[in-house]
């Protein structure tokens, strides 16, 4: 279970990113945050896991409070944390073998991990992962030869291989294209359902949102414009989300990709 | 200011007339004192001494032709010598340059405020000092001879190497970064894992460059006496030993030459 108590957090610029959120997030469960650009998605990623300070308030992860950790218990509750990136932020010169280990480094030692000695459970669980998001034969290939779905899956058994509670998505989709930003949304919610994790996915395409998840959370100017299920996302609510502009294109083309998925 | 309204039209010129007249008069006062420096200089040579030039060089060929091709024989230590110096001073610049670099990277440095402007300080420091006067200054502290030189060499190659690689860590991309220390990874393991494989074709780039540069520099160490080839080469200038000079000067060409083909090679197969 997740809970955000009053997250609050203005950058050095005056910048109110995020203005006092409060949110739970019980576990298994597979939450999309919408918004448009610059409403404190990313932010509010980021201070879960504290690569952005926040300024106040408390984030609670199960039982431990993360803002006031030190940094080496910080990197204890990280652990617990799994993070799956916009421009997949693979390491682009290690292999995809050493960019999925890399998801352990929490749990081994400097010099283990710098000889890349990792224990030979980390390694069968990074086979098992990579089999199950179909990249097997990928294993010695560098990050930088693989395409951008293929990135994403190795970003996705990195989160994974940490073993964590906890799913923090940052625009898993918005550097690819229509097929495979289906199908790894897909294999998000498919993992997350398997493990019972839950997970935050932040996203700005509201119909591929709509398809996969079962809450939706819309943020605006750093604030909670709107929290229910993917259903009761209408016109109106995306007008006080996103603006005024004609939204039932985008909820009519939700229902057309639907029916083509039945099809 | 450029757009101009003439009869209704709308004319647009690059420049507002009050900008081209200060860039004219800047360009007028730049070749004035351009002149005014030229004639300075002419009127302190000895104009008998330039005409003369072809003639004295025309007969230093004839003297230094053919070169004296038996002399190689005392060749083969000093050249080897040369090289050691480069490769050593290369080896203990770069050790010294990579912690320093990573002090002085904006993103990396522990302390901006202090321990940044003290990295800074020893790359401008070393660098803009040449190595032929560190040679100067350390064959006095520590005696002539190939230390010397490989000390010289190192010395001035710190702030090089060190600016470069700065360059390259404030360069990376901050997002891979990220991602690592997501994963729970110390500090350490977020330097292995997410910094030094994104700077590591730069390091080589570089390591391979100044070691380039390095040859060249150490081929002159000796004119100072701080051991390698260029003891011989000042050797035999003073006694006016043409047919020597011009074998050394093939010599040096020759290693030169091999060391930009090695760099060249290493530089291709790592990036």
């Amino acid at each position: 279970m997740l809970r955000l108590k009053k997250l609050l957090k203005t950058y050095k610029t005056g910048d109110e990113a995020l203005k006092s959120i409060d949110l739970e997030v019980p576990d298994g469960q597979v939450l999309a945050l919408i918004g448009p650009s610059g409403a404190g998605k990313s932010t509010m990623i980021r201070c879960i896991n504290r690569l952005v300070e926040p300024t106040s308030g408390e984030v609670w992860l199960d039982d431990t409070e993360l803002t006031k950790l030190s940094s080496g218990a910080l990197r204890q509750e990280r652990r617990q944390m799994g993070m799956i990136f916009q421009e997949y932020a693979l390491v682009e010169r290690l292999t995809v073998m050493e960019n999925v280990l890399s998801g352990r480094l929490g749990y081994v030692g400097f010099w283990r991990s710098f000889l890349r000695k990792f224990p030979q459970s980390d390694v069968d669980e990074a086979y098992r992962l990579l089999d199950r998001v179909g990249l097997l034969s990928m294993v010695d290939k560098r990050a930088d030869e693989l395409s951008g779905g293929q990135r994403q899956r190795v970003g996705i058994c990195r989160a994974l291989i940490q073993n964590p509670k906890l799913l923090l998505v940052d625009e898993p989709t918005a550097s690819l294209d229509p097929k495979t930003s289906r199908q790894i949304m897909r294999l998000i919610c498919e993992l997350c359902a398997e493990r019972g994790l839950a997970a935050i996915i932040n996203i700005h395409d509201v119909a591929l949102a709509q398809m996969f998840v079962s809450r939706v959370v819309g943020l605006r100017l750093g604030a909670l414009e709107f929290d229910g299920a993917p259903q009761e996302l209408t016109p109106d609510v995306l007008t006080t989300i996103y603006g005024e502009e004609d939204w039932e294109a985008t909820i009519e083309k939700v229902e057309d990709d639907e029916e083509e998925q039945v099809a | 200011m450029p757009v101009l309204e003439k009869d209704g039209v709308r004319v647009w010129q690059r420049r507002s007339r009050s900008e081209s007249l200060i860039r004219w008069f800047g360009w007028l006062i730049g070749v004035a004192v351009f002149m005014y420096c030229w004639q300075q200089i002419s009127a302190v040579t000895t104009w008998f001494f330039v005409v003369d030039a072809p003639r004295i060089a025309g007969d230093i060929w004839d003297r230094a032709t053919p070169p004296k091709w038996g002399y190689i024989t005392q060749l083969g230590r000093p050249i080897w010598d040369t090289l050691n110096i480069a490769t050593l001073g290369t080896i203990i610049a770069l050790t010294l340059a990579v912690p320093t670099a990573f002090l002085a990277a904006r993103n990396t440095t522990p302390s901006a405020l202090f321990v940044r402007p003290i990295a800074l300080l020893v790359i401008v420091s070393t660098r803009s000092i040449n190595s032929l006067i560190w040679a100067l200054l350390l064959i006095a502290i520590i005696g002539p001879g190939v230390f010397a030189g490989v000390v010289a060499i190192a010395i001035r190659s710190i702030g090089f190497c060190a600016k470069l690689l700065y360059e390259a860590i404030e360069e990376i991309n901050e997002s891979q970064v990220e991602a690592v220390t997501a994963t729970g990874a110390s500090r350490w393991q977020v330097m292995a894992y997410g910094i030094v494989p994104q700077i590591l074709p730069a390091f080589a780039g570089i390591a391979v460059f100044r070691w380039d540069i390095n040859i060249r520099e150490s081929t002159v160490l000796g004119l100072v006496g701080a051991g390698g080839i260029g003891l011989q080469l000042s050797a035999s200038l003073n006694v006016l030993a043409w047919p020597q000079v011009s074998l050394i000067l093939i010599v040096i060409l020759f290693a030169v030459v091999i060391s930009e083909w090695v760099s060249a090679k290493v530089r291709g197969a790592i990036i």
